[in-house]
């Protein structure tokens, strides 16, 4: 985060607000609500966000680069609803989950086509293939909304269900994801361009970066992670319920990444920012429900908790015109 | 002994007629007079639905019914889907009144967007029929579940198998602004108010969402080992909810009691699994016949849209391990759409 030469002073960023608004509710969750720490509960809280967390990570690529992908929830939906509908009309395991596979690919390349040849703001151009994916889901692919679990699909639950060494697998599935992604960011130079990209554009193709195939290449990979997801979804659930395309989980999304201190001015954060800002998401319904607090009131409570962030933000770091870029929140 | 007066005086009359005029038919067809004009009444006429959405087993349920029961009297069908965009439905609504179809037959989102609307649709002549989830405004006729009683008999249920055991049940409600879900949680509360021995240790809204309740619902689990019982408010949510029981390894000792539209793969099957133990089924198919019924008894009656008001509670079929084998406990969706 600190880069030589930026630093003048203890920068107290986003991240490290967050980190500590994630550790006070811990904390004081831990000693006011009985259950809150066992180590059972650390584990249902973990499992009931992995997903969202491993969609925080495919969000957190595109955003790195200064993009933004809506079509996220479509290629978690629609894909993985597929793998499901086509064993359930007879075809084989592996030929469905590679026709899935293509499918999100091709998902991705269009999404990043349009962004980084045609020029396209990303905002319109993954809310157009987001809606086009879900309407093409809904009227060719599925019969029903929720495309239900088949005796062909048996064994392939265990990728959401379960456990390795007490703990739970979709835990395992965002650790894996982000270890990945982890890996991707910091030790590729694949990685190192994305950033580069994302922190200057102009910079990056003067340099030599082949700064469009490198936009596509994100939008392929949000795409890939976002069908992993569904995947992992679908196990647990053991159904797809596509109708969450019309839910509101593609805000919770941005709320992880932005959350986390990612900026949406691209080029800033890493996979350890998803990682807290799912934690506090985390720890806050886990709360709730234990508290049993109304739905509406849940709301309420994250409203406020997001505004104290982002004021905490701006009185610690107020905006300037060095600091400020477009797109900036 | 009736029929025998019967045959011999007719046949006594048979043959006064034939003596009468002398070289007449031996037998003649009768024209039964209601036939025709029940035909002409129904005849090219136009039946409008707007679901919440379309996709899933109880609205395509709903459709394919009716058209079965309705097409082969020539009246035409008119589908709007607003996808869960209450703004669309209202809108579609809107459009259908300066249309003119001679029945709409709608699913409410909730209980106040489309009452004003429907009282103005019945006032410009088109028969308002609601399924399953009512408006404030009570139409020609109304068809479906009665949510107060699948409440009371899905809490019944849970009571009865928290027996000798800790009492303390969880709720899984749908959404807030859903009438159903409060109609329904209106009903378990009267049947929690005579059982104060039962502790409601979690009631909690998933949003009509697998994905949340089964969320909320391991947490619950989690806080409460001992959990005897769960109501959910909707078996297409409670997927989630029996999930996460089936995960917590205590499929069996918590009872999950449900309700739902009793299609195969989302009833049925769910109950044989264990995954449900009771799943309050409104039977579609019987709900889609009902309405069929109440538009060809409206539209031959001659009777002014809104003068006549009435509703057809939908008789309840309780899915449990005893009948979920049985094949007319559910439907197949293939089969109602052929």
């Amino acid at each position: 985060m600190f880069r030589a030469g930026r630093l003048r002073r203890i920068r107290v960023g986003q991240q490290e607000i967050v980190f500590v608004v994630f550790a006070v509710l811990f904390v004081v969750f831990s000693v006011f609500l009985p259950g809150f720490l066992s180590a059972d509960n650390m584990l249902t809280l973990l499992q009931n966000v992995a997903v969202l967390g491993i969609l925080g990570l495919a969000m957190a690529i595109v955003v790195l680069g200064r993009g933004i992908d809506i079509s996220l929830i479509a290629a978690l939906a629609i894909p993985a609803g597929l793998v499901l509908q086509m064993v359930q009309d007879g075809h084989s395991l592996a030929g469905s989950i590679l026709t899935a596979l293509l499918f999100s690919i091709g998902i991705g390349l269009v999404n990043g086509w349009l962004i980084a040849y045609a020029d396209v703001p990303s905002l319109f151009a993954t809310l157009a293939i987001g809606i086009f994916v879900a309407g093409l889901g809904q009227a060719f692919l599925f019969q029903l909304d929720v495309v239900q679990w088949s005796p062909g699909m048996e064994g392939f639950q265990r990728l959401g269900q379960g456990a390795i060494l007490g703990v739970p697998m979709p835990i395992v599935m965002f650790a894996f994801a982000c270890v990945v992604v982890a890996l991707f960011l910091r030790q590729t130079r694949w990685g190192a361009y994305v950033y580069a990209v994302g922190d200057n554009p102009n910079a990056a193709r003067v340099t030599g970066i082949p700064t469009r195939p490198i936009i596509v290449l994100q939008y392929v990979l949000a795409a890939l992670i976002g069908y992993f997801a569904g995947l992992v979804l679908a196990a647990s659930l053991n159904s797809m319920p596509t109708r969450i395309f019309n839910s509101t989980l593609i805000y919770d999304v941005i709320l992880v990444v932005v959350l986390g201190g990612i900026g949406l001015s691209g080029g800033r954060g890493g996979v350890l920012n998803v990682i807290i800002g799912t934690l506090l998401i985390g720890t806050m319904l886990n709360g709730m429900t234990i508290m049993d607090i109304p739905y509406a009131g849940q709301n309420l409570i994250k409203g406020v908790v997001l505004l104290l962030a982002v004021i905490a933000d701006s009185v610690l770091n107020p905006r300037n015109e060095e600091t400020a870029q477009q797109g900036d929140i | 002994m009736a029929f025998n007066q019967v045959a011999r005086a007719a046949l006594f009359a048979l043959g006064l007629t034939t003596a009468a005029s002398a070289p007449a038919l031996a037998q003649q067809g009768l024209d039964e007079p209601f036939q025709k004009p029940f035909k002409d009444a129904l005849a090219g006429k136009t039946v409008a639905f707007v679901p919440v959405a379309m996709n899933f087993d109880l609205t395509e349920g709903w459709f394919a019914g009716l058209k079965k029961e309705l097409e082969p009297y020539g009246v035409k069908f008119e589908l709007r889907d607003p996808n869960w965009n209450t703004n669309a439905g209202a809108q579609a609504v809107t459009s259908l009144i300066s249309e003119k179809p001679a029945v709409m037959v709608i699913h409410n989102p909730d209980v106040q967007t489309y009452a004003k609307l429907l009282q103005r649709a019945e006032n410009d002549g088109i028969f308002v029929i609601q399924i399953n989830m009512g408006s404030a405004y009570r139409s020609s006729g109304f068809v479906g579940a009665n949510w107060i009683e699948i409440g009371e008999k899905d809490a019944g249920a849970v009571v009865k198998a928290c027996e000798g055991k800790s009492n303390k049940v969880a709720i899984v409600q749908g959404a807030l602004s859903a009438a159903a879900s409060a109609y329904t949680l209106k009903g378990v509360e009267n049947v929690l108010a005579k059982h104060p021995e039962i502790k409601v240790v979690s009631s909690q809204a998933a949003d009509w969402d697998a994905a949340k309740a089964k969320a909320i619902t391991q947490t619950v689990l989690k806080q409460n080992p001992g959990l005897c019982g769960i109501v959910g408010f909707w078996d297409g949510m409670d997927i989630g909810t029996a999930a996460a029981v089936k995960e917590a390894g205590l499929t069996g000792k918590v009872f999950v009691a449900t309700s739902g539209g009793g299609e195969r793969k989302g009833a049925c099957d769910l109950v044989k699994t264990g995954a449900f133990d009771l799943d309050l089924s409104y039977d579609v198919p019987t709900q889609a016949e009902q309405m069929a019924a109440l538009i060809k008894y409206l539209l031959s009656s001659g009777a002014k849209p809104g003068s006549i008001k009435g509703s057809s509670y939908t008789t309840l079929i309780p899915i449990t391990k005893e009948n979920a084998e049985s094949a007319t406990t559910c439907w197949n969706l293939s089969d109602l759409k052929k």
